[in-house]
């Protein structure tokens, strides 16, 4: 789950890390107010999960309450890369005499953690890892031993940051690495992370991933949960216990298992379609589980067709085709179906689904077959 | 031969007594599994349809000469369970329990490493491992498995029972299939599979598949490339995969710009490889390098 920034600063306000003191404001009125109570100058800044909000005039200085009013009016709504502003973030401003980078997250390929830490901060960094990789310092923590203050400290001076940073950084980024362990973040990352002219240490921006697989200990994220921005179809699927992403084209999908599902749309858009969701109905495949995707698809007015996929193995063809002719008794499709059976009993499950066929309801035995009948139908 | 697992191997479940334990345990035994006991402190000196249930892993390496474990327990349990199984000796773990949280995982894959050298760990989150006509730990289907000379490595389940069909399809066996998970810290990589497969006389050539998020494609690339002369057959899911969603598994993410499936199919055609665009090629790609090699 990602965190949008304010959210982000107040889980890092749990593990002690500095922020600005700030207040969220979903309309005009409720910004004035926030920045009366924090005092001017302050910082308007856009709530939306994508990069680049400064550029995009998603981040203002406000000096007054009508510098507020304007730039608060001008940003709500404002579309951002696709994302909306539904929220704003107001914050007592910063001065600001460096600007840093510093996160934490998995190396997947060493299967430890990495800091990273530089002083180039306030720009994209995968960017800096491009044109200057030697400007960000990593850190490899193993987890079993953890973050030491000793290896923190000299991670912080290989940074080269202002020796009036040192002290305040280790401080934070200790913080910030328990933030990431016991917070169970997949990845926490400060952005810029600030030194001010008076020598404190302190993070302007908030990038937060928290582990799904991580949700049942951690209560308190309940909070954070209902204010993310999930899109209808997606709620209804994870209320039924079903893995959706919706993407922009035509063929609907419903497959068993992760990998198949990704697979199903790559083979749609190789036969010239496109896929307008990823659907994962997980092991097996009853009728119950089918009629829920059947009925998520059902309300995305994108899909002309829905390609069901399945690859009988433990639970057999002819179960699984048990299972969609019931799905389909009990639930009225707009759309044509195109299925494709394989695995095992798949010559039984055939029979079954073929005693129900018809224009609206097509038959396949390899997937790139049925993903080439899917399209068709869509009619290019 | 096989890797890591063949007709020697014993098997304890940790979880026999749940349903889905039952179900599966049940279900490798009948493939004909040496499935030689269940753990379960609370109902030692019980059965589950004549395996024995034991208190503890280490009674049942003592009293069974279990040498696998098979761990199919709840998330909150599991990084325990895995444990329990090294501490015991045991040198092969399966566990395809899934949302273990990645801090656990971590740190276990750590513990273990550094502790427990000589124990493989299979998944988390992964489908198992079948030796056709010799062992089936987990999930595969062993129904639609053949014997024969092609190893599989897949991160993706069902996509590793697909390819294992579309071998059967074309006649081809297989010696061993490993599902190593599709969590971002598995136990056993690509390149541990791939060097146990160039090391097994009895397995002709491989078939790997990835899918987005990480790097471990692009390491089994390197690897295929330097050291791999048997004929390797690759897929990669999620070309259609947008950035920054997690597609299913806890891995499979696109991050920024890293972790493309056409990055890592790139990588794989580069080291050699023979990259499917879809499933059903698999069988026919691997028909055409078995045929090449003799």
């Amino acid at each position: 789950m990602d965190l949008f920034e304010y959210q982000g600063k107040q889980y890092f306000a749990r593990y002690d890390i500095p922020v600005s003191p700030g207040g969220v404001a979903n309309t005009v009125e409720e910004a004035v107010a926030q920045a009366e109570t924090v005092g001017y100058p302050v910082v308007v800044k856009a709530q939306v999960q994508v990069g680049g909000r400064g550029k995009a005039g998603g981040i203002k200085l406000a000096n007054s309450k009508a510098e507020v009013e304007t730039h608060a009016g001008n940003i709500l709504g404002m579309d951002i890369k696709g994302h909306v502003v539904r929220r704003l973030w107001i914050e007592k401003a910063s001065d600001i005499a460096k600007e840093y980078y510093a996160s934490f997250t998995l190396d997947r390929s060493a299967k430890q953690f990495m800091g990273m830490l530089s002083a180039k901060g306030g720009v994209d960094i995968e960017q800096v890892a491009q044109e200057d990789p030697n400007a960000i310092a990593r850190i490899r923590v193993n987890p079993v031993d953890g973050l030491s203050e000793a290896a923190c400290r000299e991670w912080v001076m290989a940074a080269k940051l202002d020796d009036a940073a040192t002290d305040g950084a280790v401080d934070i980024l200790m913080k910030l690495y328990r933030c990431f362990t016991e917070g169970d973040a997949d990845l926490v990352e400060i952005n810029p992370l600030i030194l001010t002219p008076d020598g404190r240490v302190h993070a302007l921006d908030a990038k937060v991933t928290l582990d799904d697989s991580s949700s049942g200990r951690h209560p308190e994220w309940d909070a954070f949960r209902g204010l993310a921005q999930l899109e209808a179809r997606e709620k209804m699927a994870k209320d039924k216990g079903l893995q959706y992403v919706g993407l922009d084209g035509s063929v609907g999908v419903i497959a068993n298992g992760a990998g198949l599902a990704m697979s199903t749309c790559d083979t749609i858009n190789q036969v010239g379609g496109s896929p307008a969701n990823f659907l994962d109905i997980g092991g097996g495949a009853d009728a119950d589980v089918v009629a829920g995707a059947l009925e998520v698809i059902n309300t995305d007015p994108k899909v002309k067709v829905i390609f069901i996929n399945i690859f009988g193995g433990v639970t057999r063809c002819d179960e699984v085709a048990n299972g969609i002719v019931e799905a389909m008794s009990r639930v009225e499709i707009h759309s044509p179906l195109v299925i494709r059976l394989d695995g095992t009993n798949t010559k039984e499950g055939h029979e079954i689904l073929e005693a129900h066929a018809s224009d609206s309801m097509k038959i396949a035995t390899t997937m790139i077959e049925a993903a080439r009948k899917a399209v068709a139908l869509v009619g290019g | 031969m096989a890797i890591f697992v063949d007709e020697n191997t014993r098997v304890v479940v940790q979880g026999l007594t749940g349903s889905q334990g039952r179900y599966y345990g049940l279900r490798n035994r009948d493939y004909g599994t040496q499935v030689v006991a269940g753990t379960n402190p609370k109902k030692a000196g019980t059965d589950v349809e004549g395996i024995p249930v034991l208190a503890s892993v280490k009674d049942a390496v003592r009293e069974t000469g279990a040498n696998a474990s098979f761990v199919i327990v709840p998330a909150p349990f599991a990084t325990a369970a895995i444990m329990e199984a090294a501490e015991a000796g045991i040198e092969l773990i399966v566990c395809v329990t899934e949302h273990i949280p990645m801090h656990d995982e971590a740190r276990m894959y750590n513990d273990l490493k550094r502790n427990f050298p000589n124990t493989r760990l299979i998944g988390p989150n992964c489908s198992g491992i079948i030796s056709p006509g010799k062992c089936n730990i987990g999930f595969t289907p062993g129904e639609v498995a053949m014997q024969g000379h092609v190893g599989i490595v897949s991160r993706s389940g069902t996509l590793a029972y697909q390819s294992i069909y579309e071998m059967t399809l074309k006649g081809i066996g297989q010696s061993t299939a490993v599902g190593i998970g599709g969590d971002p810290v598995p136990g056993t990589s690509f390149i541990d599979c791939l060097e146990a497969f160039q090391a097994d006389p009895e397995t002709h050539g491989v078939v790997l598949i990835g899918e987005i998020g990480g790097s471990a494609e692009e390491e089994a690339a390197a690897y295929i490339k330097a050291k791999m002369n048997k004929p390797v057959v690759a897929y990669v899911a999620g070309v259609t995969a947008p950035a920054g969603k997690k597609m299913g598994h806890a891995g499979a993410i696109i991050s920024g710009s890293k972790g493309t499936a056409g990055a890592k199919m790139d990588a794989l055609r580069k080291a050699g490889a023979r990259v499917a665009n879809n499933p059903t090629e698999l069988g026919d790609l691997m028909a055409e390098a078995l045929a090449e090699r003799k």
